[in-house]
């Protein structure tokens, strides 16, 4: 699994030498694989070339693929013209919050789901597996009503609420320490270790692989979210840099340029994080994929 | 013993068990409480029976979001199964570039959906719009208004929303075909089996249980389509892309019937539990 990305698999492999027919195979795939990659490159390449035009190049045609005269400015012109860097000191600091939370709680209740026979156990487990199938979009509005009884709507409090207890990261931690084996701890625990202390001295150290794929999956999910900030965070000061984006546009939506360079700048810290950390944000929906 | 163990189990669930029941459970629960309600912005909620579900049977606009759902899912599956199943088998080969695709192809999933719907509404664009342009270069005419218009607006988010998921669903079938023995390969050659029948006789059926997680995940996250909408085209033109989670948030925090939109809550948690249920007794079945 941890060379998902790099490696094709043993059977492919084989595939290789084989035959002497394949090579229109090949060009096909090659030719597939052309045709795919601009498909899911094209918006992009599309959104950051507008960035650097003018709002009038922005839509000539025939359509101009290099800007004539690219316009770096609109990088620095976004500064002063949106609050962004209030979006994205909220979206950093609920994003590095919520993450936290839901490694650390996910983790722990992981542990306890995974490695203590208790009575209940089960049946508790199976309530967290269940509203993993209820979509949010179905309870958001008794949600929405209970926060707003205990004053938190409107405030960053509500996003850490309902971001940082989710049950993916028990589902997921839990998935980890079962593959653990049974041994290991019945013997830290016949030498007397706690089971804190071996939640934190065994469990901890050997899930560093695990606990990155979930913090970079909650920290991609954070960013991104839309409907949670939509929803909750109504004064201009608690925005986010999707709901700041979102306003932007519509405040500004001649503008063309200005919004294409508002919009990479909310995608480039994603990818940035996600090219550092692919491997394990891979493996992390690897795992849920394979065991769902 | 058994005592011990039960304090421990609970200590450790505790952190993440007091937010989970308070903010999931608890409104889950609540959802069903509700949706029996009328409740308005003043005022609390007041008990009227099956006031809601009456209403709901007559209402034109509640029907119209299921429709756009069901229309939304019944093209969205099969795309979008067919894409990242394709580009799986593709990248599962021994080809150069592999693993620069893989990555590429994760990009539309994690990038905002607000700047990725912001950038398709502009490729979209009737007149200026590259994807337009390009049509009429082929030979179209008269190119569709994509979100402008009300009979092609829906295609329009059916086709950005298999470009979002594409990537993620196609991991998910390259995970399973990882688990595919080779040795069921070798076999099938010897015994003759081209290409097209080595997939259909082995790579297929082996591979089941993923297609089973990717149907049901597809389908519960066609029924939740919300957020692509709200950005893209709110619904419009028209009605022609409203759905049914964005309806539940129309009534819920537009026009503040916290009952009533708990009301199309249920039905869209009621499809979503159902689907559920039905796929995994028909695999259960299957695999007995």
């Amino acid at each position: 699994m941890s060379l998902l990305l790099d490696k094709p698999a043993v059977a492919a492999r084989r595939d290789h030498h084989r035959r002497r027919s394949f090579k229109w195979g090949r060009f096909a795939g090659y030719l597939l694989l052309a045709v795919a990659s601009v498909a899911v490159l094209l918006p992009f390449y599309w959104m950051v070339v507008s960035s650097l035009k003018t709002n009038n190049e922005v839509f000539t045609l025939p359509v101009q693929w290099l800007p004539a005269d690219p316009q770096w400015h609109h990088y620095v012109d976004i500064w002063t013209r949106s609050d962004m860097t209030t979006w994205l000191g909220n979206t950093v600091l609920l994003s590095v919050v919520v993450t936290l939370l839901q490694v650390f709680t996910g983790s722990f209740a992981a542990y306890g789901f995974a490695k203590i026979r208790f009575p209940g156990r089960d049946l508790l487990f199976l309530a967290y597996l269940g509203t993993l199938a209820v979509p949010w979009q179905s309870y958001m509005i008794p949600q929405f009503v209970l926060l707003s009884k205990m004053h938190l709507s409107d405030t960053l409090w509500s996003i850490i609420a309902i971001q940082a207890f989710g049950a993916l990261g028990v589902f997921l931690m839990k998935q980890f320490y079962e593959s653990i084996p049974d041994e290991l701890i019945d013997a830290a625990r016949i030498d007397g270790m706690s089971e804190f202390g071996i939640y934190r001295r065994i469990m901890l150290p050997l899930s560093t692989p695990a606990l990155a794929s979930l913090a970079l999956i909650t920290l991609v999910n954070t960013w991104n979210d839309f409907l949670g900030p939509l929803l909750y965070l109504r004064s201009s000061d608690l925005w986010t840099i999707q709901l700041g984006l979102r306003t932007f546009i519509s405040q500004y939506n001649a503008e063309y340029a200005l919004i294409m360079t508002g919009s990479v700048l909310s995608v480039l810290p994603i990818v940035v994080v996600f090219l550092l950390g692919q491997r394990y944000f891979v493996e992390g929906i690897a795992t849920t994929g394979l065991k769902g | 013993m058994t005592r011990r163990n039960t304090l421990l189990g609970w200590g450790f669930l505790l952190p993440n068990l007091a937010g989970f029941a308070l903010l999931t459970m608890v409104p889950v629960v609540l959802l069903f409480y509700y949706a029996f309600t009328t409740w308005d912005i003043f005022g609390g909620a007041e008990w009227t029976g099956l006031d809601n579900a009456r209403q709901l049977i007559h209402d034109a606009v509640f029907w119209t979001a299921m429709r756009n759902t069901l229309y939304y899912t019944v093209f969205h599956i099969p795309l979008t199964l067919v894409v990242s199943l394709g580009l799986a088998l593709l990248l599962n080969k021994r080809l150069r570039a592999v693993a620069f695709f893989r990555t590429v192809a994760f990009f539309p999933y994690i990038a905002s959906i607000v700047a990725v719907a912001q950038v398709w509404n502009m490729l979209f664009s009737p007149g200026y719009g590259p994807i337009n342009a390009m049509l009429r270069a082929i030979g179209a005419d008269h190119p569709p208004g994509w979100t402008t218009s009300a009979d092609a607006s829906m295609p329009a988010v059916i086709l950005v929303g298999t470009w979002r998921e594409m990537g993620y669903f196609m991991l998910i079938f390259l995970a399973g075909l990882q688990t595919v023995p080779g040795e069921l390969y070798e076999a099938a050659r010897v015994d003759g089996a081209g290409a097209w029948q080595r997939l259909r006789a082995v790579t297929l059926p082996c591979l089941r249980p993923t297609m089973f997680f990717v149907i049901v995940l597809l389908t519960v996250n066609s029924f939740k389509i919300l957020d692509l909408i709200l950005v893209m085209t709110n619904g419009g033109p028209g009605q022609s892309t409203l759905v049914l989670a964005q309806y539940v948030y129309r009534k819920g925090f537009e026009e503040n019937q916290f009952g009533y939109a708990s009301a199309v809550s249920v039905v869209l948690f009621l499809l979503c539990f159902l689907v559920t249920v039905v796929q995994f007794v028909v695999n259960r079945r299957r695999e007995a």
